[in-house]
């Protein structure tokens, strides 16, 4: 009994002094630890390995599931991140609150790797403080099965013909964002009036929806027990692959075009070294080899010419032409981000 | 023999419905597909990427590491503190064992949201300690409310009679008391374990930058799908829990005979 | 003996961490707030006058609704496991017990999902169901509250069973003994002896599943599909989507006040301090 305590102890002791080891500057000269906060899997773990050997930085890698989630840990203190990954409308919301740190260009210089297209966007203008990682948009994954006709429209999902075979993305302004769309009003809508109305659509279609969630769906898609699905393009394009059934259509009214992007919040005490991480992601095989792995469209062009043909060519997965005009880009709401709140929850308890 | 049958079928039932989950955890584990949506043949190779994936490995140390220390620290602080509510009057027993019962009725998201919300107050930087307070906390009464009974049921002379005979009360403590209480200590020990691993509301809420637990790595994966990778860590550290239980029965069995 | 003053350490532990942070929030839900959600100090009602609509009294009526019925279930399924634990061999009595422990050592997300596997419409139910030739269409079983009740009984099983066992497991045995010695049948063994002996165990996982049961919000996302909104999806909805916390923290500030309640009401029937195990 007592030699089992005094291991354990022991052992408890050498976890003790492994937790407090804390960060120092490297022979490099750079300060040795670095606190990045992404989206759970939304990496290729291999290119955080190769950033630490290259520059002897160690990287603690956090992941979150929401933009709204990371915001409450941004907001709420505490922290100490480094470089985390907001998307748009969150990049609009932490300028305005005094959250992100200005980026300096001078050490950004992979940023001439970036689309022009990505560059410069409302949401950030003259990206003084983000710069691009992926983007995508949202359309209807359906399975060509169990739906025999053309999809090429919203209203595909409030059909009667697939009660209970549905599935919506359990997010608020997702949701609501493409009733908007399907009733041919912005999803970034201020009108009281026009949120009600997609509100009443929404209470409309929820007997027919299966389920509102944002992951067991592609189970589901694969196995044929859900019809169709709203889904972000990059998850679509790993479902094709799974399932040949399968087809994703960006509807004729238009969609959420979105952008993740990297970004230094005020909570990093160590700029230099998260804008070497930043620039770092930049690379164009660092960027191929993250685009590879998660599927989504990388913001890079440089990267892109390293990717397959047969992916970057897909219409589906990289639209091409004027990307604006297929899809809106979401904005940030200030306050009257509470109003979408209050009829998702009325929509949810209905 | 039918009481008996019936007995059997029940307790069969009981633990199929309690393992039937894990049990297929484990057999999704060797599942091709990196969906559950279906079974594309039999492969090795999730065990293969979940060793080189390094923020499963991390996220794992750091839970187990939490969950040890704060088993510990929990256990001996509620050990203590269990001597020390016996010893009292009714009335602050009464009190102590309200607040005691606070953090135990508490819905696990105030918990969270409110030690958030005191750490940010005291301006401590979210982490590994605060991580650890958080988990001591939810533990203590736990461990408390495991021993309380065990104290109620000692014998009130065994302490009198071995300070009498000349045991300081350290020594009586140690040698007298603590042995009898000594399965209550273990139970909130082990029940304080459990809880810390199990843990995803509170963890979420008090982990700053630097500490990520395995509930928290599951949890934001869902958005972009829990990766089979975290079904063959479950069944890994299942096989081994039973291992280890195996040896422990082994042992138990050697003591009794 | 002095021994009280040893108390001294966990009754500070107690002050700072578990009776400071619901006076902060106490203190939230009296708050305004800013555009993007940040806590101004001005005193309102406005966050308690919220919960009294319509919306939100349905929410809070379906998640105590789901709870009780929950630890119904919990507590039917569970007793009898207790009683046939502390009365089974003594040997076999801890091996009993940890394996009704060990469930909780995988992840509960985890444990969850697998349910999800089991309960969808070409899941392994389903596909058994018809292979045996008993259904033909696979049943509608995961989405449904009956999915989230199951998931609710699932984890917070062992919750029920532990306090219980404890408490049969110390019964003194002569007391069996003489109702037998006396006459008593089984039944009467039971209901007049044995039953009324572990209450105090029964309350105590009654607590342990109700609590846990009416805040999950996992549970009701996973399992339920996200179709209904329970107390605890409305509060983490309140605190990280909404960035409302003196919304959040008004509700649960209610269900708090809610709970205790309850607890003085049972405190009643319970033997002073009380016990878990």
């Amino acid at each position: 009994m007592k030699k089992v305590v005094s291991w354990i102890g022991i052992f408890l002791l050498c976890i003790a002094l492994t937790a407090c080891g804390s960060g120092k500057t490297n022979e490099q000269g750079y300060y040795n630890r670095l606190n990045v906060y992404n989206w759970g899997d939304y990496i290729d773990p291999q290119v955080l390995a190769d950033f630490e050997e290259e520059y002897g930085i160690k990287i603690n890698y956090e992941n979150y599931a929401n933009n709204e989630e990371m915001l409450a840990k941004i907001q709420a203190g505490g922290t100490d991140y480094d470089v985390i990954f907001p998307s748009e409308y969150m990049v609009e919301a932490m300028i305005t609150q005094g959250l992100l740190q200005e980026l300096d260009m001078a050490n950004l210089s992979n940023f001439k790797n970036i689309g022009d297209q990505f560059k410069d966007l409302p949401y950030d203008p003259g990206n003084k403080y983000s710069v691009p990682y992926f983007w995508g948009t949202m359309g209807i994954i359906y399975n060509t099965k169990l739906v025999d006709e053309e999809i090429d429209s919203w209203d595909a999902l409030w059909n009667p013909k697939y009660s209970r075979s549905i599935v919506m993305i359990d997010s608020a302004r997702d949701t609501i964002g493409i009733t908007l769309k399907k009733l041919g009003y912005s999803l970034n809508t201020r009108s009281i009036e026009e949120l009600e109305k997609a509100k009443a659509e929404l209470i409309r279609q929820k007997e027919l929806v299966k389920a509102y969630e944002v992951d067991a769906y592609k189970d589901m898609m694969i196995a044929g027990e859900a019809a169709m699905a709203l889904a972000w393009s990059g998850d679509a394009m790993l479902l094709l692959e799974e399932n040949p059934d399968l087809a994703y259509v960006i509807p004729k009214e238009g969609t959420n075009l979105w952008f993740d992007a990297m970004a230094i919040p005020t909570t990093s005490k160590h700029k230099r070294e998260a804008e070497l991480f930043i620039d770092y992601m930049m690379r164009p095989e660092v960027a191929a080899k993250c685009a590879a792995y998660v599927m989504y469209a990388t913001a890079n062009v440089e990267a892109m010419k390293l990717l397959p043909e047969e992916l970057t060519e897909d219409e589906l997965a990289y639209p091409k032409g004027n990307i604006f005009e297929k899809g809106e880009v979401f904005i940030d709401l200030g306050e009257f981000t509470t109003e979408y709140d209050r009829v998702w929850t009325e929509i949810k308890a209905y | 023999m039918v009481k008996k049958a019936l007995k059997g079928t029940y307790i069969t039932l009981m633990y199929l419905f309690l393992y039937l989950p894990i049990f297929l955890l484990i057999v999704y584990s060797f599942n091709d597909s990196r969906y559950r949506g279906s079974w594309s043949g039999f492969t090795f190779r999730w065990y293969r990427e979940l060793f080189q994936d390094r923020t499963i490995v991390a996220a794992l140390y750091n839970t187990f590491t939490i969950a040890l220390l704060a088993a510990l620290i929990a256990t001996v602080i509620g050990t203590v503190s269990a001597v020390a509510i016996h010893n009292m009057s009714p009335k602050a027993k009464v009190f102590f064992m309200n607040v005691t019962y606070l953090p135990v009725l508490n819905p696990d998201i105030v918990i969270g949201i409110s030690l958030l919300a005191l750490f940010v107050w005291m301006q401590l930087k979210l982490g590994f300690i605060t991580l650890l307070l958080a988990h001591i906390t939810f533990n203590i009464p736990y461990v408390i409310l495991a021993v309380l009974p065990k104290l109620k049921q000692l014998n009130p002379h065994l302490e009198e009679a071995a300070l009498d005979l000349g045991a300081t009360p350290l020594q009586a403590f140690f040698k007298v008391i603590l042995p009898e209480i000594m399965p209550g200590v273990i139970t909130g020990a082990l029940l304080a374990f459990t809880l810390s691993l199990d843990d995803f509301m509170v963890s979420f809420f008090t982990t700053g930058s630097g500490i990520n637990t395995l509930s928290i790595k599951i949890y934001s994966m869902t958005k972009l799908g829990v990766s089979p990778k975290i079904n063959a860590l479950s069944a890994l550290l299942f096989i081994g829990v039973i291992g280890l239980l195996g040896v422990l029965q082994a042992r138990i069995r050697k003591i009794y005979d | 003996m002095r021994k009280k003053w040893l108390a001294i350490p966990y009754a500070l532990w107690a002050l700072i961490f578990s009776v400071i942070p619901i006076l902060l929030i106490a203190i939230y839900s009296f708050c305004s707030r800013s555009p993007y959600g940040n806590i101004v100090y001005t005193f309102t009602w406005d966050n308690y006058r919220r919960f009294l609509e319509p919306i939100y009294l349905n929410v809070l009526w379906r998640s105590v609704v789901l709870a009780v019925q929950s630890t119904i279930i919990c507590f039917l399924l569970g007793y009898p496991m207790a009683l046939l634990i502390a009365r089974s061999d003594i040997k076999k009595r801890s091996l009993m017990i940890l394996l009704f422990i060990l469930p909780l050592w995988t992840n509960f997300l985890l444990r969850t999902y697998a349910w999800m596997v089991l309960l969808r419409d070409q899941g392994v139910i389903n596909q058994f169901l018809i292979a045996l030739g008993i259904i033909e269409e696979p049943l509608k079983l995961l989405y449904t509250n009956g999915a989230v009740l199951l998931g609710m009984v699932y984890n917070f099983l062992p919750f029920m069973v532990l306090p219980i066992y404890a408490v049969l497991s110390k019964l003194d045995h002569s007391l069996i003994e003489a109702a037998e010695d006396l006459g008593a049948t089984s039944l009467e063994v039971f209901m007049k002896v044995i039953f009324p002996l572990s209450i105090p165990g029964v309350i105590s996982g009654t607590i342990m599943v109700f609590m846990p049961a009416v805040s999950t919000f996992i549970i009701s996302d996973l399992l339920g599909g996200g179709q209904t909104i329970l107390l605890g999806n409305l509060i983490q909805n309140q605190f990280l989507v909404a960035r409302n916390w003196q919304f959040g923290s008004s509700i649960s500030i209610i269900m708090i006040s809610m709970i205790l309640v309850c607890m003085a009401i049972m405190g009643r029937y319970r033997e002073e301090g009380g016990e878990l195990w």
